[in-house]
């Protein structure tokens, strides 16, 4: 991306060219779904928009944004103006937007060019993309000798397979629970879940309204810095977003990691996780030693607690957010005699199977009699995991940890025990519940050929410090392997 | 309390989603599990802590008490699967 800005730049292509060859890399990989939309006559238009500005300002006059002409892809979350949104649920079949979110504007002020939605698990609920209405995404990775179509994490998963098969330079995702991170690992790819209250929540279709942020899924640390400083800023119309200035997170990365204090939680080496996560996580340590940085292990008690602490307070404020489906202002309605018949008749045929589920748990938790033993204990642990951190941040600059329990699985398993999907989740929740920002970084390949992420959490705001001990971990990891789906393209 | 077929129907009610009768059992036994999991939250002792109520330190902002949007019906109403003279039109409420 930081590239193409480059190129755009210097005149050595245009932004037409540039979003044309894009739809073409999209059109050719149609097979993965990672799309819901494609909006290339949009696209199209756009870049030549973007080309006029570039040539205006050359004359002196126009303005070009930060991210002038580059073409990118938006998860299907994000309301966009006379754009079809559906957060890939039946529920909302034919919503067209009459506003756009505050992030995706803060994108197209920025120049940015948008190729279309892409694919999540229904409301963003869900690790593999396979929860949608949409069919599953596929990941453009495959197993070494195994041709098994493999799932590409989620909910961000279309966004994720989408910037890691070329078809876009970026895209944005939102986190609840790993929502960015978790397929960035799995794909290979850059996911930045910044700070809560650092990018705008307006506009995006909710799900746990205390946890949800959206960030950027990019190829390169660089790209995620770039494409946070666009889609960032404070916003009057959330009032949970941070009315702070946007630092210049590109500038973070010149700066080198030479004693950096990096902590090492220890609650996280699990029982079951492979030698070679836990081989990778040490590659890591080494790495970052290397670069300057000093490695103290910490300790984070509480986290074993996060995942269940989650799967309380997510369904929720899901079950809260997601009353406002009754078939009377947008997207499906199912007739029924009565008022009450025609909600329970949208709602049972609109949800999937997982939605429903979440909101079911949700409505249990808060009903009477159970607050307190479930919601009210989630929240009171919700402070003694954050505690946690602080006490950690007090020692430590940056906690490194794995993104993910493992890489990528085929589609089909883990689908009938809702708790071993959960559990996909369980090292960048935490960070989750205490606000914290995290990013995953490409860092190896498993034995059987697929990427592997380590996550990077930081103090709430730092998201200057993450990113530079990101590029370092970068730097050192040098990650270069390309997806078979690329790599076969190019023989 | 065990999460029974009747609990199951009872929760589906309050959340307003038809739930096949023949699905309530599966369900029931999906939700037993996920709570009989979240229930390890007991091994903590949490007498003397606050629940949390804000994620980051950040104080929610005032602002002046007059109308900043408005004055779009249409907009309003643009998706909306049935109207009628620029109301929603819903399924008769009163007898």
């Amino acid at each position: 991306m930081a590239q193409a800005r480059d190129g755009l730049a210097k005149g050595d292509f245009t932004s037409l060219e540039l979003t044309q060859a894009h739809i073409t890399a999209l059109e050719a990989t149609r097979e993965l779904n990672a799309f819901v939309t494609e909006t290339p006559e949009r696209a199209m238009k756009a870049a030549k928009a973007s080309d006029d500005r570039r040539a205006s300002n050359n004359g002196g006059g126009g303005e070009t944004g930060s991210m002038e002409g580059l073409p990118i892809a938006i998860k299907d979350l994000f309301c966009t103006e006379g754009v079809l949104t559906t957060a890939s649920s039946h529920i909302l079949d034919g919503f067209m937007p009459q506003y756009e979110s505050t992030v995706t504007a803060n994108l197209w002020r920025s120049g940015s060019v948008m190729l279309g939605k892409t694919n999540l698990d229904e409301f963003a609920m869900g690790s593999a993309t396979v929860n949608s209405y949409y069919g599953p995404t596929v990941n453009p990775w495959r197993r070494s000798g195994d041709d098994k179509p493999l799932v590409p994490g989620g909910s961000s998963g279309g966004s994720a397979a989408a910037v890691a098969a070329r078809m876009a330079l970026g895209a944005t995702g939102t986190d609840t629970g790993g929502s960015i991170r978790q397929p960035a690992s799995f794909c290979g790819i850059v996911g930045v879940k910044p700070t809560y209250g650092r990018c705008s929540r307006w506009g995006i279709v909710a799900f746990a309204s205390s946890l949800d942020q959206a960030g950027p899924m990019t190829r390169t640390v660089r790209d995620g810095a770039m494409m946070l400083g666009a889609m960032a800023g404070y916003d009057p119309k959330d009032s949970t977003s941070a009315d702070r200035p946007v630092p210049d997170f590109e500038a973070a990365l010149e700066k080198s990691v030479k004693g950096l204090k990096v902590g090492i939680p220890e609650e996280y080496r699990m029982d079951g996780m492979s030698a070679e996560l836990l081989a990778l996580w040490d590659q890591g340590k080494e790495w970052l030693k290397a670069a300057g940085a000093e490695i103290i292990p910490v300790s984070l008690p509480h986290s074993k607690y996060a995942l269940p602490t989650y799967y309380i307070v997510a369904p929720a404020e899901a079950s809260s957010n997601l009353a406002r489906y009754d078939g009377v202002r947008y997207g499906l309605r199912v007739e029924g005699a009565t008022m009450q018949e025609m909600y329970e008749n949208t709602r049972g045929e609109g949800f999937g199977d997982e939605v429903t589920r979440r909101i079911l748990i949700g409505t249990y938790v808060l009903s009477a009699g159970y607050y307190d033993a479930y919601y009210l204990k989630a929240q009171k642990l919700r402070t003694l995991i954050s505690r946690d951190f602080r006490e950690a941040f007090d020692k430590v600059d940056v906690l490194l940890t794995p993104t993910a329990p493992s890489t990528a699985f085929a589609i089909g398993e883990k689908m009938d025990d809702p708790i071993a999907m959960y559990l996909n989740d369980v090292f960048t929740v935490p960070a989750s519940l205490a606000g914290l920002p995290g990013i995953s970084v490409p860092a190896g390949l498993s034995g059987d050929g697929l990427p592997e992420g380590l996550q990077l959490i930081a103090r709430p705001f730092d998201e200057e410090t993450m990113f530079r001990a990101a590029r370092a971990l970068e730097e050192a990891a040098a990650f270069d392997a390309e997806p078979a789906l690329i790599s076969r393209a190019q023989r | 309390m065990a999460l029974d077929k009747a609990t199951v129907a009872r929760i589906a009610a309050l959340a307003r989603i038809r739930i096949p009768e023949e699905e309530l059992e599966g369900l029931a036994a999906e939700m037993e599990k996920i709570i009989g999991w979240v229930k390890q939250l007991d091994e903590v002792n949490t007498d003397d802590v606050p629940p949390m109520a804000s994620v980051v330190d950040v104080d929610l902002p005032w602002r002046d008490d007059k109308v900043t949007d408005g004055d779009c019906r249409d907009k309003v109403l643009a998706n909306a699967p049935e109207k009628a003279e620029g109301f929603f039109a819903v399924p008769k409420v009163l007898e």
